[in-house]
């Protein structure tokens, strides 16, 4: 459970997120809105990249904000960002062992073998000792998933992960998407445009529009709403954020 | 996690694992081989001259690999490394005089020492990057040379700077008793450097290179993967710097007395230069590096050419490298050479094929 309060970010005169109170539940949720909306500015909170004026983010319980930012992803927060990220003169194994050895909080099982399941987790078919430079867009894609589920992580932040993907590999990113709450045990948020991609792995979305929450609730529900639909539509400022 | 991933992972680690101690097995024969031959056989092979030319060569193929972990595995602009390697040879000769300890001791100590300096010079890495980064670090050097050349070099003097002005008082830096001669000398330094690589290679392979490598893709992608970026670039400064600082030890042996006209500015850019063209992502291009830095303009000299050359040829040689080469001459020379050798095998009632094929 993810619960945020009265979220507010300023860049100068621009507003990313303007008094944004949320609630996330377990399982995956979707986070929507147009371009400039401030889906990435939120996870840039949550990150700790971006520190807020105003508002609370707490996590299970605890502050979040309150957090170093490298040191969230020993917490348990993970996330993936809009243009992929996986390093190229690494394999795909030092990817993801990359982040469990800077961000593990329990020796349970060993390392070698938490990274080979988060890799077949994400149901990559290359070899892990593949150089990720070798590999196509759509696995490098699934190279970012393993590296943010590695390790038992609490809460996953995806911002637009089948983006430039094709159909069939956006079905298949959904699908492993949809494992992650039950078979990882986390939180997911999902922020993207696709919103077949959205409605197939969340049951609950919430929408922003010009940095204010315009809707939140059953993604089915949200989806149909008419002000929903105005803000993609590209009404004017003042009609959608009514 | 689910059952079925860890059987497929177990399996996997089965074909995995020889796989890679077979490949780095024959790859640390073949290292071990090379190595023997450049100790036992090489020095014998060369005349005087060439001994100390490549002695500089082993020595500057470890500042080389310096700047390659800043810049190539962290992405660090450092335009500094040379007034680094100055002041490295001034604590080196000043830790040989004032002190009676063993000669690695000594070199040790002059890399630690330099290791602490080098690492305050990269302070302001953690706020700065790029451009801004090279300036001020280009800056720093001039500083260091400035100051170098006021102080002068250790030479067995008093005091503080231990530096005498008469001829009458001056000494030089004493070599290791193993290795007094320009032969045993050359031999000793190999074998420094074949260290010093070896540790660069085990951070490389092992939980800071990763970081590292993650730091150059991308800063806040790092941070959301747990990195604590500052750590890790403080880091690659230190080892930098340390390898830089054993280095400086290792010049002040090998010249004896040291003169700041040794350690130009400019050739902090020359070195980025030959790293660029070794390979920065390599470490044999660190070894191409110091051998394009020291054994070419040697080589100039000897056949009368005026080694200002380099300048140009090296302006060339990196546009050459970025254009067709990014990853440096240790890969492009096998991949050319394979090439070249393919063709020759197919000449024969083909067409010949484009001079230059799009790099794979």
């Amino acid at each position: 459970m993810i619960e945020v309060k009265d979220l507010t970010v300023r860049f100068g005169g621009v507003t990313p997120l303007d008094h944004v109170t949320v609630e996330f539940a377990e399982g995956t949720n979707g986070l929507i809105g147009p371009n400039g909306a401030g889906k990435t500015t939120f996870f840039n909170v949550l990150s700790g990249f971006v520190r807020p004026q105003n508002g609370d983010v707490t996590a299970f319980g605890e502050n979040l904000l309150a957090m170093a930012h490298f040191r969230r992803a020993r917490w348990g927060l993970r996330r993936t960002f809009q243009t992929e990220q996986a390093i190229e003169e690494l394999t795909i194994f030092d990817n993801v062992l990359m982040v469990l050895e800077h961000s593990s909080r329990d020796g349970a099982s060993s390392r070698e073998e938490q990274v080979l399941n988060a890799i077949s987790f994400v149901g990559l078919t290359s070899s892990p000792y593949a150089r990720v430079g070798t590999l196509g867009a759509a696995e490098r894609r699934l190279v970012e998933i393993a590296r943010a589920v590695v390790g038992k992580p609490r809460v996953v932040l995806l911002d637009e992960p089948a983006a430039g993907l094709p159909d069939e590999e956006t079905q298949r990113m959904g699908g492993v998407i949809q494992k992650i709450p039950q078979e990882i045990g986390a939180t997911v948020i999902l922020v993207d445009h696709d919103m077949s991609l959205v409605s197939a792995c969340c049951a609950k979305t919430a929408v922003l529009d010009f940095g204010k929450l315009i809707a939140a609730g059953d993604t089915s529900e949200v989806l149909r709403s008419d002000q929903v639909k105005r803000a993609y539509l590209g009404a004017d400022a003042e009609v959608a954020a009514a | 996690m689910s059952a079925a991933g860890a059987t497929t992972s177990r399996s996997v680690r089965r074909v995995w694992l020889p796989r890679l101690d077979a490949g780095d097995r024959l790859r640390a024969v073949i290292i071990a081989v090379l190595l023997a031959f450049i100790v036992i056989a090489f020095p014998q092979l060369l005349s005087g001259y060439w001994v100390t030319v490549f002695t500089s060569v082993t020595i500057y193929a470890v500042v080389a690999l310096g700047l390659g972990i800043l810049m190539g595995r962290t992405g660090l602009v450092s335009l500094g490394q040379i007034a680094l390697l100055a002041l490295a040879s001034w604590v080196g000769a000043r830790l040989f005089f004032a002190t009676g300890l063993p000669f690695p001791i000594v070199l040790l100590g002059s890399g630690l020492i330099t290791m602490v300096l080098g690492t305050l010079v990269g302070l302001p890495a953690l706020r700065l990057s790029g451009l801004y980064l090279a300036l001020i670090t280009l800056m720093l050097a001039g500083a260091i040379t400035v100051v170098l050349t006021a102080t002068n070099f250790p030479n067995g003097g008093g005091g503080f700077l231990g530096h005498v002005e008469t001829d009458r008082g001056a000494a030089a830096v004493r070599r290791p008793a193993i290795a007094h001669g320009d032969t045993a000398y050359l031999r000793y330094t190999v074998i420094v450097a074949a260290i010093l690589f070896l540790i660069a290679l085990i951070h490389v392979r092992a939980k800071p290179g990763r970081a590292w490598a993650a730091i150059r893709q991308s800063e806040p992608a790092a941070l959301a993967g747990g990195v604590n970026v500052t750590l890790y670039k403080m880091w690659a400064f230190a080892l930098a710097s340390f390898l830089t600082g054993v280095a400086g030890g290792l010049l002040a042996a090998d010249s004896g007395q040291l003169f700041i006209t040794t350690f130009p500015t400019s050739d902090s850019i020359t070195l980025l230069a030959v790293v660029l063209m070794g390979g920065i992502y390599s470490l044999w291009g660190a070894v191409v590096a110091g051998l394009l830095m020291q054994f070419l303009p040697a080589l100039l000299n000897n056949w009368g050419v005026n080694a200002d050359w380099l300048t140009i040829i090296f302006g060339i040689g990196v546009m050459q490298v970025l254009l067709t080469a990014p990853q440096g001459l240790v890969y492009q020379f096998p991949r050319d050479m394979a090439k070249l050798g393919r063709r020759a095998l197919g000449l024969v009632g083909r067409v010949r094929q484009p001079a230059r094929e799009r790099a794979g």
